[in-house]
């Protein structure tokens, strides 16, 4: 029997805001001024909280933190696609996620702060707390996304993970079980390029990462995470899909800008000019040449923006240190289980003990 | 490499690498970020350069890693992978617990795995979530592990090398918060402890504590504060346990604390306390106790203070044990 190919597949990518600040009219997402100001000012207030972060790890005021440096487009440009019903089950590189959620700043901070109490979730936000096992969380969506299908609602899921996370098991199989079960799940891999240190072509020979969706019967789809309206419109699409049981992988090609948390340091592993080639690409510049091109950002507008950022921030800052010394260590066993049981109950008494002694 | 002989725990870690990597042609170090960044702890610093060829980045999977070890280890080789985090070795434990373990035993003695898994546990450092745990007794709970667990730079070399050399499939955890703690003399050139072998920190006849890893500086301290007359034994060997090391010791002074930061219930010390009972009920003179973490998720480390043993609740146990 001769050989004959039985399946070809092929990969997509879109762009719709190149890096000069120009767009291909055809694709532009029609957006209001304000939605376009929202995705700006997000993008903005993600940015600044990820350097006050740095800072204040730097003067021992916060544990590790993650910052999302870079990739603001595609964080924020693909939470803006999403209804309030949706899911969001974010890795742990995501801040900007819950803040779009309604979590407050300073419990943003806590978080960092090693404090459980900023991992609370604000009634009806629908959104899982951080994942800091690499992929773990892929399949959370998976679920979330074939309960609503099960319940015939027309909510989905929507995941985010890394360039990294890719090897992992648990997205392989998330991506199956998705499609498998036609869950209303779209999977959201921000490919900035490195995973700690390893570069994207030490984690898979594979073309793209995209197409890692194939496999699982799915569909795959690249887009420019560095393009706000791009994402935003890969992920609108993505979303009807899912919503039909028609599960998405989108890879959104991004460039982690800072380090991979602040105890890493990224001159051991890469470049400067590498470093200036992707700044060249940034996220937000792109989309401000863009905003001012259509006379809705000026250099006032502009101020304004940046100056109600800053205050917010001292503000969360200042409430965030305040609220500190009130850890109370009870809590951890308050929370284990709904109801204490008698062996933490008595764990609970020994500790008090201790601690009033 | 350094050149003087006062090593850290961490720059022992690397010195036992290095020297295992010239002394077997077979021994290949990998995991995430070990190659070019050094390994997040920089544990592995320096050894891609050393020995080009022989240290890899891997993909990010523990599964895989600990999978491919298994598969390396058939064809000869002798694998000493990084898992970066003792809490995500988890994600290879089926691989661990199904297959690693029991090659031997599967193959009727034709197969083995000779592998080290390397992995920093243990909180105290002020780590993100998922990055604390210390899990020995769930590895010590496989037939067919070692598990290992150094507490001095000297010990990490020595351990480590009978690890390596070891032809059984070794899980070797290394206590994050002492990586760069102190420094003491390390022997240069080849230097191994046998695996199995407790060792004594402190002579006394009043009491037995029995800890390791991160716990033992703890336990050595209470024990100085409490001017109580304790022999202290740093067990260092989780899986085989050097039962008759602790069971001397109590037949000797009558009263045992076990301490380990891990949660109390199932945890190590219980395991101690059941071969106490077994082989030296009738010495005893007074309950023995543990002191332990607490039966929750390890917190994150605005409470990690509150979570984890330390000297003072140590010496209260102590105190207790010896007026009983
Ligand atoms: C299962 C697991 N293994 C290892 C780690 C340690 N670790 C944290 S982040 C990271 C790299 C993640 O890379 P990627 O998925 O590309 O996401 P990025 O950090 O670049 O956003 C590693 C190895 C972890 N958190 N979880």
């Amino acid at each position: 029997m001769p050989r004959s190919t039985v399946a070809e597949f092929t990969i997509e990518s879109v762009r719709i805001l190149d890096e000069k600040g120009a767009v291909d009219e055809e694709l532009v997402p029609s957006l209001s001024e304000e939605t376009l100001i929202d995705l700006y000012r997000q993008m903005r207030r993600s940015r600044r909280l990820d350097e006050r972060a740095i800072a204040l790890q730097r003067r021992g005021e916060l544990g590790t933190y993650a910052p999302a440096i870079g990739q603001e487009a595609a964080q924020v440009g693909s939470a803006a696609a999403l209804d309030t019903g949706d899911w969001i089950v974010p890795a742990f590189r995501e801040q900007v996620l819950y803040v779009m959620r309604g979590t407050p700043l300073h419990k943003i901070l806590w978080y960092a702060m090693g404090m459980e109490e900023g991992a609370e979730i604000p009634d009806g936000a629908n959104v899982m707390p951080p994942s800091i096992p690499v992929g773990s969380q892929a399949l959370h969506a998976t679920g979330i996304g074939w309960g609503k299908a099960l319940r015939g609602e027309q909510a989905a899921a929507i995941t985010y993970f890394g360039d990294g996370a890719t090897s992992h098991g648990d997205v392989y199989e998330a991506l199956n079980f998705a499609g498998a079960y036609d869950a209303q799940t779209v999977f959201l891999c921000q490919n900035n390029q490195y995973a700690i240190s390893t570069p994207r072509r030490v984690q898979s020979r594979a073309e793209t990462l995209a197409q890692k969706a194939v496999a699982a019967g799915i569909k795959g789809i690249q887009v420019d995470g560095n393009d706000v309206l791009g994402v935003y419109a890969a992920t609108t699409e993505a979303l009807e899909h899912a919503r039909q049981g028609n599960p998405v992988l989108i890879e959104a090609e991004t460039y982690r800008r800072s380090m991979h948390t602040t105890s890493d340091d990224p001159s051991v592993y890469r470049s400067d000019e590498e470093e200036a080639e992707w700044e060249k690409r940034d996220p937000i510049t792109r989309f401000e040449t863009y905003l001012r091109s259509e006379d809705v950002l000026d250099d006032d507008r502009i101020e304004d923006i940046g100056a109600a950022i800053e205050s917010e921030l001292e503000e969360a800052i200042a409430r965030a240190k305040a609220g500190q010394s009130e850890v109370d260590p009870v809590d951890m066993f308050r929370h284990t289980f709904a109801e204490l049981p008698p062996v933490l109950e008595q764990q609970l008494a020994e500790y008090k003990v201790m601690r009033d002694e | 490499m350094s050149d003087s002989n006062e090593l850290r725990i961490v720059e022992a870690v690397r010195q036992a690498l290095h020297e295992e990597m010239v002394r077997d042609s077979e021994v290949l170090v990998y995991g995430e970020d070990v190659g070019i960044d050094g390994g997040v702890f920089r544990a592995t610093q320096g050894l891609i350069e050393d020995h080009p060829g022989r240290v890899h980045d891997s993909p990010l999977g523990e599964a895989g890693i600990i999978g491919l070890g298994i598969g390396l280890a058939a064809t000869g080789l002798k694998p000493v992978p990084e898992i970066q985090f003792q809490s995500f070795l988890y994600q290879g434990f089926h691989q661990l617990q199904q297959h690693a373990s029991r090659l031997r035993s599967r193959s009727r003695g034709t197969l083995s795995c000779p592998m080290t898994i390397r992995t920093p546990y243990g909180g105290g450092i002020r780590a993100l979530e998922h990055h604390s745990d210390s899990y020995e007794a769930g590895f010590a709970h496989v037939p067919g592990l070692k598990v290992v667990i150094p507490s001095t730079p000297s010990d990490t070399k020595g351990l480590l090398t009978a690890a390596i050399r070891d032809p059984d499939p070794v899980v070797f955890m290394e206590p994050t918060r002492l990586y760069r703690a102190f420094r003491e003399p390390v022997p240069e050139g080849e230097h191994v402890v046998s695996l199995g072998e407790a060792a004594i920190r402190r002579t006394g006849d009043e009491l037995t504590v029995v800890a390791w890893g991160s716990m033992v500086r703890e336990a050595t301290d209470a024990v100085d504060k409490t001017g109580v007359s304790a022999d202290v034994i740093d067990l260092r060997t989780i899986s085989p346990m050097d039962t008759d090391a602790i069971v001397e010791s109590v037949k000797k002074t009558g009263r045992c604390v076990v301490v380990h930061e891990a949660p109390r219930t199932a945890g190590m010390a219980a395991e101690i306390v059941a071969r106490i009972t077994d082989e030296a009920f009738l010495y005893l003179e007074a309950p023995v106790e543990r002191v332990t973490g607490y039966d929750v998720p390890v917190p994150m480390f605005a409470r990690e203070e509150a979570y984890l043993p330390n000297s003072d609740r140590i010496a209260t146990a102590i105190e207790r044990t010896v007026g009983f």
